[in-house]
């Protein structure tokens, strides 16, 4: 009965870790592809895991619980991973099947974008650092003047 | 009856990482690199979590755990290193 | 208090991590495990500026339990699109005005979605106001941004910042 469920777990969890690597080649953009592995994988290897501990702990002298510690792991990590790749897709401005959301809702200055703000910023406080004290340097001759 | 089903789904993965080896060759543009090389170390967790079960050894767990944490790190970097020209800011 | 135990959630959750890298319950890995979860966030306080609260500690087990359920659930729906023709998908992107306003809040809910059906959080606008979801298979963009609001923001909203 539990080789019954544990061959049932690791063969769902294999299905499902298959299906996401297939997602990464069927699928036609960058934006689809990321929700096989995302999604598929997590719960494959999840399951994997669980069906770890399940054999572990029926084996060995004690339970093992330390696979939930990747499962966990996983489940937190996967969708950071997905956002910042989106996220990066999106700012290199790959192609999509789906309409692209306009410049505004991807607000988020790039590399270039940055650093010639960061530098526009510094010219800017350069430029009024230097100002006051050549406008009062223009001014000063022509206070001692009038 | 447990090990003809750890065979059929060691296959299984190993497709799994062929299939995301080609992305890696192939994938068009840099985030699918980084995507291919997500769904890689996953799939890597999965096969050494089967050779435990295969070979009865607890041992494959720290193996396991270190390439989750190695591999979000990488992939954390790589998507940060594309995104802003610099890992630390 | 605020001093000795700046962090009453991290703590406990430490523990359990140590005692489950550990793979053990004996006595002197949980004494160890106590004493570290008290003294790392006592040394780590800088990095962590806000405590987390909780507040109703019994919605965060039932949204818990319903994420789950969906995920199971996602895991389905994103295997037999995938499956399915990929010429007959239809993505798109839809904006998904947030209600929540602590970090950590909006951080759970991009994670819920990026793990919920056909659903993937993509990017957080700078004043934290909208999220920008990508939809695998979406054709209602109203019914899926109502769904989303109705199914995790509301409770996460109940959970964390109901003050």
């Amino acid at each position: 009965m539990l080789e019954f469920f544990l061959s049932f777990l690791i063969l769902t969890g294999a299905i499902f870790t298959f299906i996401g690597s297939l997602g990464l080649v069927r699928l036609k953009d960058m934006y689809t592809r990321l929700h096989g592995p995302t999604k598929a994988t997590t719960l494959g290897v999840g399951s994997l895991l669980i069906a770890s501990a399940i054999y572990f702990s029926a084996q060995g002298p004690s339970i093992s619980l330390h696979e939930f510690l990747i499962t966990i792991f996983l489940l937190i990590t996967a969708p950071v991973s997905a956002h910042l790749l989106a996220k990066t897709a999106l700012h290199l401005n790959l192609t999509s099947l789906a309409e692209k959301p306009e410049k505004d809702a991807i607000d988020q200055g790039g590399p270039d974008e940055v650093d010639t703000a960061e530098e526009t910023e510094k010219a800017d406080t350069t430029d009024t650092a230097v100002k006051p004290e050549a406008a009062e340097a223009l001014q000063a001759p022509d206070q001692t003047k009038s | 009856m447990l090990a003809i089903s750890i065979q059929i789904a060691l296959a299984l993965v190993t497709a799994a990482v062929a299939m995301s080896f080609w992305r890696l060759l192939r994938g068009p543009d840099a985030p699918d690199r980084i995507l291919a090389l997500d769904t890689l170390y996953i799939n890597t967790i999965a096969i050494l979590v089967l050779f435990g079960i295969h070979l009865g050894s607890a041992l494959f767990f720290e193996a396991a755990l270190l390439i989750a944490l190695m591999g979000f790190i990488g992939t954390v970097a790589l998507c940060k290193y594309l995104l802003r020209g610099d890992i630390i800011e | 208090m605020t001093r000795l135990l700046p962090h009453p959630v991290l703590t406990p959750v430490l523990a359990v991590i140590w005692l489950l890298l550990n793979n053990s319950i004996e006595p002197g890995q949980i004494l160890l495990g106590l004493a570290l979860s008290w003294a790392i966030p006592v040394l780590t306080i800088r990095f962590w500026p806000e405590a987390v609260s909780i507040q109703k500690p019994f919605a965060l087990v039932r949204y818990t339990i319903i994420l789950f359920y969906d995920i199971i659930m996602a895991n389905f729906t994103v295997a037999r699109l995938i499956l399915g023709n990929p010429d007959k998908l239809k993505p798109s992107f839809v904006k998904l005005p947030l209600d929540l306003t602590s970090d950590l809040a909006i951080s759970l809910l991009a994670n819920s979605i990026t793990l919920t059906p056909g659903t993937l959080s993509a990017q957080l606008s700078d004043d934290h106001s909208y999220l920008l979801v990508h939809a695998l298979n979406e054709t209602d963009p109203e019914t899926l941004v109502a769904n989303i609001k109705q199914r995790y923001e509301k409770p996460l909203k109940e959970i964390f910042e109901s003050c």
